[in-house]
């Protein structure tokens, strides 16, 4: 084993020994799960990847409890052997962030990471039922359970999701599993602007049939509907009567799989360009879409609108003064944070819940601080 | 008489009650503050009216302002604050203390936006769940969280318990549909968590402060998720002569890939006691299954093809489609006067613990048990497609004991859900009715880490205290600051 993963735990009771020495000496470490998302720095690496196994999945109940340095591909083939999915459908990142690794389920948990289906099926939090961490005193402990519906207590499980191992180090997460789409389709349509692809989006989404996707790129939007076989002929006919596009074409289900793969990992940006995430009301997207190519690069559209992927030469303060919470995806040599520094009250309180959860500062120092 | 104890009101508090309101009367507006002992009465208790206690005082603000205003007289003078929404809550949520001043939502009763294209409304928290929905029909839109209290509870108290219903098999809870809040903090100090995007972005404090039952902060003002409404909905009546295959049934349905609205189960003791009230028609049978499923009217009877090929191999009783509305309306009436019933049947503790579905037949069969043992009858009426079950103890307040008895049997119910794998509450929330019991869900330290959030937000503890920890757990936390 090199001498960055020399911390490699097998098992909770290892990683909490590990943090509760750390923590003594004030020594911090880097969290690895797959290592597709975030570069290591300097800091001694803690390997996740030997926590791994899946702990139970009962199809019947919809839920799957699983050690966080279990991979997303083998949740994903055991589910879809069973007819069901991970109804946020995570992206596999590696094409964004330019890094290799295999993407683990903590490590998706920990960047409450989603792909398209979350404009209709909601976020990797909201499908979060429990997580078992260890915190940065070395204590193991746990949050939620793994019932559908559970309001015991304060909600730790949602605060860890998406706080990149800042409060805690996930070791087991409970997710609600879902059966997946019996059949899908896309309906393509010509798009020349990001305003009439809000326009298509907006008269969408604002119809009951449960457009699972609505992306766009390059001079074209994409719509995905799903269902059972008559559901999906009526949703599409109703759709396309209701939007009356002229040109507007049609993609089978193996279309549809590959179409929607492609704009969940943002097949389109891979590449020597800086990518940002950016999250917008998603009717402020053409002028924030303007604004943009100004400074230069491309940028494509989904969650209907609400999401902007932007690759580009932007500098980082620019970026910034746009869309204040832009995320830094892929550095491509850009120094700037990777997350913006919160400020106000809200600062002092996720400081203080760093240091409630992380008193020595040890857990990925510095990465939410900007 | 009842069990749950609260910690002795603080003469220190007390003894100033009169500079207190006088302070309360100089910050707000004078028809904003409550003290006269025959109007606070009003405020003694919530749906857990088993304990009563009237506050201090009540604050009525109209504006998030004029909330920050009661708040910073509340820290300065070391005073509780209970925030209350319509008082619904079944747990004991909003029960006041002698020492504290209630801060109620009722009067933030404005629709502040309402945006079809961004698909969401901002409104003041005061507002009725069932009004949202109201207010959205005519632009073709609902939102989803149903809790049964709806015509009455307000979307503060809401978000302060994370509240479900029965359509939250598909569309989940308050948390789910909730995208941002303006929170008063003890401070004084407003902030705005969430918005209209599609977040969170940073920390996920919205997620944190949903179903913190008042321990961290008041939300004055959400922007909540609204959705478009279904072409139509058709539920199903299917009856068993065995709750263990009703409860195979459920999980039948799930494994197929159809997901219903709702799954909502009745036992036997239910089905009585809802025949003999509403005469609802049900079938005299073990257990009956309500199955609700949205769409056009061709994907609706797909559906029900679907759901009735499911249920014939497992030889129900009787399988009933609705196939008019009046037939639908028929189908819901035993199961929405199901509480009504219980009501006239005598007393009720209505409990709300969740157990994974796999696990219901064993928990019904050893409920039935319990219920021998400690001699009070019980009635099961839950969400089946989450495992979210509501036993109703059945109990006489008038007989001395039995109170007690009740609320034992309770304790017995919800350690079981807790050792089968569930949990005390899947959407009620803790309040005093529950406090006592988190340790058997969680450890100390799963606890005390809880704990410590409160503390980041209300390092003061003045937020709701003695309430969600067990008293001897927060008792270090609530003491260092006295």
């Amino acid at each position: 084993m090199d001498s960055m993963s020399d911390l490699a735990p097998v098992d909770e009771a290892e990683l909490a020994a590990i943090l509760r020495d750390r923590c003594a000496a004030r020594d911090p470490v880097w969290i690895k799960g797959g290592g597709t998302r975030i570069a290591p720095r300097r800091d001694a690496v803690l390997d996740l990847t030997r926590l791994s196994g899946v702990v139970t999945y009962e199809p019947g109940e919809m839920t799957l409890i699983a050690r966080a340095g279990t991979s997303l591909t083998q949740i994903r083939e055991m589910l879809a052997a069973e007819g069901q999915a991970l109804a946020f459908d995570p992206p596999d990142v590696r094409g964004m962030t330019g890094r290799g690794g295999e993407s683990t389920i903590g490590g998706v948990v920990a960047a409450n990471a989603s792909g398209p289906r979350r404009l209709f099926a909601g976020a990797c939090r909201d499908h979060l039922l429990g997580v078992r961490f260890v915190d940065g005193q070395g204590r193991r402990l746990k949050n939620g359970g793994r019932v559908m519906k559970n309001v015991t207590g304060l909600d730790l499980s949602k605060l860890l999701a998406g706080s990149f191992g800042t409060l805690g180090v996930l070791t087991e997460v409970a997710l609600k599993t879902l059966p997946a789409a019996h059949d899908q389709a896309t309906l393509q349509f010509d798009a020349p602007t990001e305003a009439d692809a809000l326009a298509l989006f907006c008269a969408a989404l604002a119809t009951p049939f449960e457009v699972s996707g609505a992306a766009w790129h390059g001079g074209t939007a994409w719509l995905r509907i799903e269902g059972l076989p008559a559901q999906l002929t009526y949703r599409r006919d109703r759709l396309l009567a209701l939007l009356d596009r002229k040109g507007a074409q049609v993609l089978d289900a193996a279309a549809t799989a590959t179409r929607w793969q492609d704009l969940r990992d943002v097949h389109h940006f891979q590449g020597a360009m800086p990518l940002w995430r950016l999250l917008v009301k998603p009717t402020d997207a053409p002028r924030i879409a303007d604004a943009l190519r100004g400074l230069g690069g491309d940028l494509s559209l989904d969650w209907g609108g609400g999401l902007i992927w932007y690759a580009g030469p932007a500098a980082p303060a620019d970026l910034r003064e746009l869309v204040p919470h832009a995320t830094l995806i892929r550095p491509a040599g850009l120094t700037a944070s990777i997350f913006p520094a919160p400020a106000g009250p809200v600062a002092r309180l996720s400081q203080g819940l760093r240091r409630s959860f992380d008193p020595a500062g040890i857990l990925n120092p510095g990465l939410m601080d900007g | 008489m009842s069990s749950i104890v609260m910690p002795q009101p603080d003469e220190r508090i007390l003894s100033r009650a009169p500079q207190i309101v006088a302070a309360l009367r100089q910050a707000l507006p004078d028809d904003a503050v409550i003290s006269d002992l025959v109007e606070t009465r009003a405020y003694e208790c919530d749906a857990l009216t088993a304990y009563r206690c009237p506050p201090l005082a009540v604050v009525l603000p109209r504006s998030t302002a004029e909330v920050a205003a009661a708040m910073r007289v509340c820290a300065d003078m070391g005073v509780p604050v209970v925030p209350r929404g319509a008082g619904t809550s079944l747990a004991g949520g909003a029960l006041p203390t002698a020492d504290c001043v209630v801060i109620g939502t009722m009067r933030l009763n404005s629709f502040l936006e309402i945006d079809t294209q961004n698909r969401f409304a901002r409104v003041q928290t005061g507002v009725t769940n069932l009004s949202v929905s109201a207010e959205l029909e005519p632009l073709g839109f609902f939102y989803a969280p149903d809790p049964s209290s709806q015509l009455a509870c307000t979307i503060a108290g809401n978000i302060a318990m994370n509240s479900g219903g029965a359509h939250c098999l598909k569309y989940g809870v308050t948390t789910n549909n909730l995208m941002g809040a303006t929170v008063v903090l003890t401070t004084g100090e407003v902030i705005e968590l969430g918005g209209p995007e599609m977040g969170p972005q940073g920390l996920d404090l919205l997620g944190l402060l949903c179903g913190s039952e008042g321990q961290l902060g008041i939300v004055t003002e959400a922007v909540l998720k609204i959705l478009p409404r279904p072409e139509g909905a058709r539920p199903v009546l299917i009856g068993f002569d065995d709750a263990e295959v009703a409860g195979e049934c459920v999980a039948r349905i799930i494994r197929s890939g159809i997901l219903p609205v709702a799954i909502e189960y009745m036992d036997e003791p239910c089905l009585r006691a809802v025949e003999a009230f509403a005469r609802a028609g049900y079938p005299k049978c073990a257990a009956v299954l309500i199955v609700e499923v949205e769409g056009s009217a061709q994907e609706i009877s797909d559906q029900i093809a679907r759901i009735r090929a499911i249920a014939d191999a497992l030889n129900p009783v009787e399988f009933r489609e609705s196939r008019n509305a009046d037939e639908a309306l028929a189908i819901w009436k035993g199961r929405k006067s199901a509480f009504g019933a219980m009501g006239v049947l005598g007393d009720y503790i209505c409990l709300d613990g969740t157990v994974p579905v796999g696990q219901l037949p064993f928990t019904l069969r050893r409920i039935g048990e319990l219920s021998r043992h400690h001699g009070l009858e019980v009635a099961n009426v839950f969400h089946a497609g989450d495992g979210n079950m509501h036993p109703l103890i059945l109990f006489n307040a008038n007989e001395p004991g039995q109170l007690e008895r009740a609320e034992a049997f309770g304790g017995d119910i919800l350690r079981l859900c807790v050792e089968v794998g569930g949990c005390l509450t899947g959407e009620h929330g803790v309040g005093i009715e529950k406090r006592d019991l988190m340790s058997t869900q969680y450890g100390p330290d799963d606890l005390a880490i809880q704990m410590e959030v409160k503390d980041v937000f209300d390092p003061q503890w003045l937020l709701n205290p003695a309430k969600v920890f067990p008293l001897d757990a927060s008792q270090p936390f609530r003491e260092r600051v006295a």
